[in-house]
């Protein structure tokens, strides 16, 4: 198994607050990575470069590397609307934008210059297959996204990231805001897709963790404290405080 | 073309009318300062008119505006934060506080001839106040309302719940909680609202020209009931009656400047006040 | 005693939130009480009636003709659906003239007779006589004239309020011109604030946004007076120059006075309104590969659409109602135009323009009151729009 992304010793600032500390990391390609430990603990922030999503908050200072299939993500030449072609993510919160079903998933690829209508269709018809969520929206299309319940805005954000078939999706809690039975469907949907593409999930649920990844990295005060595969992590880790974190002593 | 380029072709554009709006507000105070600045002098703001107008100074056109904001001020000021207060701090969400807001908003929209109609119809033909400081004082006062209690509303909601619990919890009343801790910390930004309608007042016209507005009257105001010049009236005056043109303008371009210089003294300090209260 | 203290502060408190809405109802009152009036008379000199011929067939007669045959654009009865027979005009002034004061009477008393005597010697005559001096001594048939109706009011093509005998209330050429110079300037208002807006709130940095907040507030501190007479010295001479006209005073001309002073009403609404946009929407567009700009054009202006909405409209609003600055480059013809290049009067530059001289209860000055009930009308429902909407959102 090889790795798709490499984190090689990455410090990063939010002004004068350094949130990582010399994270070095490789996920490996098509297999579950889950990221876990504490809020604030610098799980997401990580999570949010591989994407170049911080990029947006201002007085944000990035150093050491990242590498995407061995390219450096912050190097100058890097288009970063081309990287997020790439590197797909699913929020916390669903966030369908206010457009129908259809548009929603077809965003990504109208924004690329997509035109042809069958094409679309087509694209879109898979892309919410491959969510789960066909079966459910192929006769309302046209509805706005927002009649969906929870977890059905969610598998349609998942769809639209699809979509743009990206080779690496990040999930950023994707089923903290969902009931129990939302969250199961969208686990399943994780198990379902992780044959054929990377996907990095930070959660805060740790049987989660267990049921969809294969390995797991815990972060603690902005550094990686220990990244392994995720039976070692929760049966036999090398570290206290990664015991004391998933057999619930603190956090 | 690609996504990229459509970009820098459209921020292109965007940033050009950004500096195009910038370089709208420069010209026009660039223009009346360049043509003003060589004719304000002690004269020009210490004298009376003479030759119909065409020589002389503004001074009673200074005086009447001074009296104009100030009688405005006197009137809507203390009625406006006390409205804020109430909205703000007694009255509760509801169908009653909706509805005093739609009002507010409804005065702040109504176009400034009709607060001229207005003002005439009830202080100086009802009231039988005449064409008078009073009754231009009030029409103004009233045009100035709604941006007070707006402001004051702001202020106070600025203001976070944990003084006004603090205060009760030391067994204050709400009355003495607002007089005491509220008012105090809200206090800049109300005065900030003040400056800001002292701005707009001093430059309003078409309240005047019914209310108060002397066309020209080469001498100061006896009393509140007597009428007055007034700055932006004594713009427009200047500006088109054309007697004589050649002469008429440089005292325009002065008149126009020193009310630009009120509006950027308010706007100055509005901002100052601001700038010191955000450290 | 102090409880009862307490009260009254309270209760000083709770009435001053009330001065908005009593003024409000006041502002109603007083000009709908005015305004009103205007309809309950007729646009005929007030104490003057006006009579033709018996044997003329004419019982009826509207203000725009009337004026027309005073005016004597109409000269002969068959162009208002009478006999072929040319038109003579008396007035007062005319029976002055021919007759002398002994004839006359010292108390105007056998002015009755005068009329007659004119009236039956020509078949043609339509005469204006003062409704006391209107006996039974006078063979004539009193002409019908109707009440001011809101329909010709708006309708009426003609604005003329000192017309003798017959004044003229056609208030449509006003309506045409204040909305024509409204629409202009909101068209040139809108790209530039909306521009401007998404420049401050999405664009440039936090540090030039600081800076230009300022320059929009200065904007909206000008006074209308200053802006009138920016646009007298400047703009005017500059598109009668561009333009090859006659005069520069024009529509356009209070178009881009208007638009200028709408700025920052439509920038700071929409900048609020882009910024209102949660960030979840902004993170969804860039993490599919959208560019700024297409988040913007296909994400963010959808998004605050209604509250860009609502800046035009406030902006229209606001164009609609200013006074000053109309009223000193747009030329004041009440002319029924859509060009742009034309003088044009709108409502309240007329009601500045005009109030003055009307005397104070007379019919002029109600309909310049009437005139304000319609400006009233428009911004009040601009405002209940506005507040229906953003209701509607939250």
């Amino acid at each position: 198994m090889s790795n798709i992304i490499e984190t090689q010793h990455v410090d990063f600032y939010y002004g004068n607050f350094k949130a990582l500390r010399n994270i070095n990391i490789d996920i490996p390609e098509k297999a579950v990575t889950a990221f876990i430990g504490p809020s604030g603990c610098g799980k997401s922030t990580l999570l949010r470069l591989y994407n170049r999503m911080n990029d947006l908050v201002d007085g944000a200072k990035l150093e050491g590397k990242i590498l995407i299939d061995g390219e450096d993500i912050y190097d100058k030449k890097i288009i970063v609307e081309e990287l997020r072609k790439k590197v797909g993510m699913v929020f916390q919160k669903p966030n369908p934008f206010p457009k129908s079903i259809f548009e929603n998933v077809a965003y990504g690829l109208k924004v690329q210059g997509m035109k042809n209508k069958t094409e679309l269709e087509n694209r879109v018809e898979d892309a919410l297959k491959k969510a789960a969520l066909w079966e459910e929206v192929q006769a309302v299309l046209d509805k706005s996204a927002l009649q969906l319940s929870g977890g059905q805005q969610q598998r349609l954000c998942i769809a639209r990231c699809l979509a743009i078939n990206p080779e690496i999706i990040l999930m950023d809690e994707p089923a903290s805001a969902l009931d129990p039975i939302s969250t199961a469907k969208i686990e399943e949907l994780i198990l379902q897709l992780k044959d054929r593409y990377t996907i990095v999930i930070v959660t805060h649920n740790m049987q989660q963790a267990v049921r969809v990844s294969s390995k797991t990295a815990f972060f603690y005060l902005g550094e990686l404290v220990e990244f392994n595969d995720t039976n070692i992590i929760f049966e036999n880790p090398e570290r206290i405080e990664t015991r004391n974190y998933v057999t619930g002593k603190f956090g | 073309m690609t996504a990229a380029k459509k970009q820098q072709i459209a921020f292109l554009i965007i940033r050009t009318l950004s500096i195009l709006v910038v370089g709208i507000l420069f010209v026009i105070l660039g223009f009346i300062i360049i043509r003003g600045i060589g004719v304000i002098n002690w004269d020009f703001i210490s004298k009376m008119p003479e030759e119909g107008m065409l020589e002389g100074g503004i001074l009673p056109a200074i005086i009447g505006t001074l009296y104009l904001i100030a009688g405005s001020i006197l009137f809507a000021f203390p009625i406006g934060v006390m409205s804020g207060i109430y909205m703000n701090e007694y009255l509760k969400d509801g169908p009653a506080k909706r509805f005093v807001r739609l009002m507010t908003d409804n005065l702040a929209g109504v176009p400034s001839i009709v607060f001229g109609l207005f003002g005439m119809a009830l202080f100086v033909n009802k009231l039988k106040f005449g064409d008078s400081l009073l009754a231009g004082s009030l029409t103004l006062g009233l045009l100035a309302l709604p941006v007070i209690i707006r402001t004051t509303e702001e202020a106070l909601k600025a203001i976070d719940d944990t003084y006004r619990h603090a205060s009760y919890a030391m067994g204050a009343s709400k009355l003495h909680t607002i007089k005491k801790i509220i008012l105090p910390a809200a206090f800049p930004n109300i005065i900030t609202g003040l400056i800001l309608s002292i701005g707009r007042v001093s430059g309003e016209t078409a309240p005047i020209l019914f209310t108060v507005a002397a066309y020209f009257l080469p001498r100061l105001p006896h009393s509140m009931f007597d009428q007055a010049m007034a700055l932006p009236y004594h713009l427009y005056v200047l500006a088109t009656s054309g007697t004589d043109i050649d002469k008429a303008r440089p005292i325009a371009y002065g008149t126009a400047l020193i009310l630009i210089i009120i509006v950027l003294i308010c706007n100055l300090m509005a901002n100052l006040i601001r700038k010191i209260q955000r450290k | 005693m102090n409880k009862l203290f307490k009260n009254l502060q309270v209760g000083i408190l709770a009435f001053s939130s009330l001065v908005t809405t009593i003024t409000v109802l006041l502002i109603v009152i007083f000009l709908f009480s005015e305004g009103l009036s205007f309809f309950n008379k007729k646009p005929i000199e007030p104490g003057f009636i006006i009579a033709v011929h018996p044997d003329n067939p004419i019982t009826f007669i509207n203000p725009t003709e009337c004026k027309r045959i005073f005016d004597q654009d109409i000269t002969d009865w068959k162009e208002v659906t009478g006999h072929a027979q040319p038109i003579t005009l008396v007035t007062l002034e005319d029976i002055g003239n021919n007759y002398s004061e002994e004839q006359m009477g010292a108390e105007m008393e056998y002015l009755d007779t005068c009329y007659n005597h004119f009236i039956q010697g020509d078949k043609g005559v339509i005469a204006m006589i003062p409704e006391r001096n209107f006996t039974n001594k006078i063979k004539a048939n009193k002409l019908k004239l109707d009440k001011n109706s809101i329909a010709s009011f708006v309708q009426g093509k003609e604005w003329f309020p000192t017309a003798k005998p017959i004044a003229q209330f056609g208030a449509f050429p006003l309506l045409v011109g204040t909305f024509l110079v409204s629409l202009g300037a909101i068209l040139l208002a809108l790209p530039l604030g909306l521009a401007c807006a998404i420049f401050m709130s999405e664009i440039t940095s936090v540090r030039i946004r600081s800076y230009m907040k300022p320059v929009v507030e200065l904007l909206a501190g000008i006074p209308s007076v200053v802006y009138g007479f920016f646009g007298l010295v400047i703009i005017v001479p500059l598109i009668q120059k561009v333009f090859h006209l006659d005069v520069g005073e024009t529509a356009l001309a209070g178009s881009i006075i208007l638009g200028i002073m709408a700025l920052p009403t439509i920038i700071t609404i929409s900048e609020d309104a882009l910024q209102n946009v949660p960030k979840s929407m902004r993170e969804a567009a860039y993490a599919l590969g959208a560019t700024k700009w297409q988040t913007i054009l296909t994400v963010l202006i959808p998004y605050a659409r209604s509250g860009i909405t609502t800046a035009a409209i406030l902006g229209i609003g606001r164009a609609i109602g200013e006074t000053m600055a109309v009223l000193m480059v747009t030329g004041n013809a009440a002319n029924t135009t859509l060009n742009i290049l034309k003088p044009v009067r709108t409502i309240p530059a007329t009601i500045a323009a005009e109030l003055g001289e009307a005397p104070n209860g007379g019919i002029h000055f109600q309909s310049l009151f009437a005139l304000a009930c319609i400006l009233f009308l428009i911004t009040m429902s601009i405002n209940l729009y506005v507040n229906f909407i953003s209701r509607k959102k939250a």
